[in-house]
């Protein structure tokens, strides 16, 4: 290779380790907020700041959801299998929402535990399948 | 070692005359392949047992993700090409593929938000998956600004080669950000080991999708690529006559 073409290749090739190295470096430092939420855990073991606004998320405990008779207040209860975090919000629920399925909250932990949200998302999985699928799987006792 | 294949690279009636052949099937094929996949996605594959029929955008969104990342490689690479060789044609390659590229990830972006809001019931969230594309869209928009701002324009070339090869590493972190972070955006369905989370009746049309959006890009960009090369050497003896039919 020609040595002009040579050094041409070294100084592309540093420009793209060098500032992915930089980068990378920026992220990694930052990486606690990237993070769109908490996870129930970190928030039980008190890693998560009371009185300000963040996100949890994590899955809807089965059997947890208690909707109030005349209003739209809901409560429920977010957990990650290693930590559980009761939920109180007002206000209408996306159509994905529901017992077992991922959901990620916005609001604020009051001094209880208990967070205060004022949006509720769904978080859709990476499992796609036809209705009659899943009714097999869940035939079989498989959980989906 | 035969290197006239890289030799031909440097002669532009070269490339317009091989682009113009290889554009007479590609792009006949890219049409078919974009109407059978959307078809065979929008009608004959089954509604998801938890979305319904919402799930459907994922013909368009997945297809036009997927080549918005492959193509920021696509420019960085014909960047480097154009620092390191010199090579004229890559440098009209880089500059074709910034708006392409760019519209790309805008339609990946409106169709995520249409999707988000029924789903998630949100339209957008600054989750790492999600940011990390605006970041994407806003680098193909940067290197098109970029080339635009320069009177001189070998100078401008350089600037946007570099300015591509910075960003690549902005490609891993979109691919990998549902993995290293918590987001909103769920991990991907498609996965290159191990099995697919997604049924195969969905699949299969959606992997039509991919080809056919990854026809669609080359197409497009050939084309840019032949307007670029009309463009610049409009004085030449051998546009004229491509053009005029002059002898």
């Amino acid at each position: 290779m020609h040595p002009k073409r040579k050094k041409r290749l070294i100084v592309v090739l540093a420009v793209v380790v060098l500032s992915s190295l930089g980068i990378g470096l920026v992220t990694y430092g930052l990486r606690g907020n990237i993070n769109l939420f908490y996870p129930p855990a970190d928030v039980i073991a008190g890693k998560a700041p009371v009185g300000q606004s963040i996100r949890v998320g994590g899955m809807v405990v089965e059997g947890s959801i208690q909707r109030s008779d005349n209003s739209l207040d809901v409560r429920f209860e977010v957990t990650d299998y290693a930590g559980t975090v009761p939920v109180l919000y007002s206000g209408i629920l996306p159509d994905l929402f529901g017992e077992g399925q991922g959901v990620v909250a916005a609001g604020k932990l009051d001094t209880l535990g208990i967070f205060v949200a004022d949006e509720v998302l769904a978080k859709h999985d990476e499992n796609y399948m036809p209705p009659e699928v899943a009714e097999a799987l869940e035939a079989a006792g498989k959980k989906i | 070692m035969a290197w006239t294949w890289f030799h031909r690279l440097g002669s532009s009636p070269w490339i317009y005359r091989f682009s113009g052949q290889l554009l007479r099937y590609l792009l006949p094929l890219a049409i078919v392949l974009v109407v059978a996949g959307s078809v065979w996605g929008l009608a004959f594959t089954p509604p998801d047992f938890r979305q319904g029929n919402s799930y459907r955008i994922i013909y368009i969104h997945v297809p036009v993700s997927v080549v918005s990342l492959a193509g920021y490689y696509v420019m960085a690479i014909a960047g480097a090409i154009s620092l390191i060789w010199r090579l004229k044609v890559a440098d009209m390659a880089m500059r074709v593929a910034a708006p392409i590229g760019a519209a790309m990830t805008f339609l990946a972006l409106l169709t995520g938000a249409v999707w988000g809001k029924p789903t998630w019931g949100t339209y957008w969230v600054w989750d790492a998956r999600i940011t990390s594309m605006v970041v994407l869209l806003f680098l193909y928009l940067g290197v098109f600004a970029l080339y635009e701002a320069y009177d001189n324009k070998a100078l401008a070339s350089k600037a946007c080669a570099i300015l591509s090869l910075v960003g690549t590493v902005n490609i891993p972190i979109i691919y990998k950000s549902v993995d290293w972070w918590y987001s909103l955006h769920q991990p991907a369905s498609i996965k290159f080991t191990g099995g697919s989370t997604i049924d195969p009746s969905m699949f299969y049309p959606l992997l039509l999708m991919i080809v056919a959006v990854y026809c669609l890009y080359t197409c497009l960009l050939l084309m840019g690529l032949r307007l670029t090369l009309l463009e610049t050497e409009a004085k030449t003896a051998w546009v004229k006559k491509e053009i005029l039919g002059e002898s």
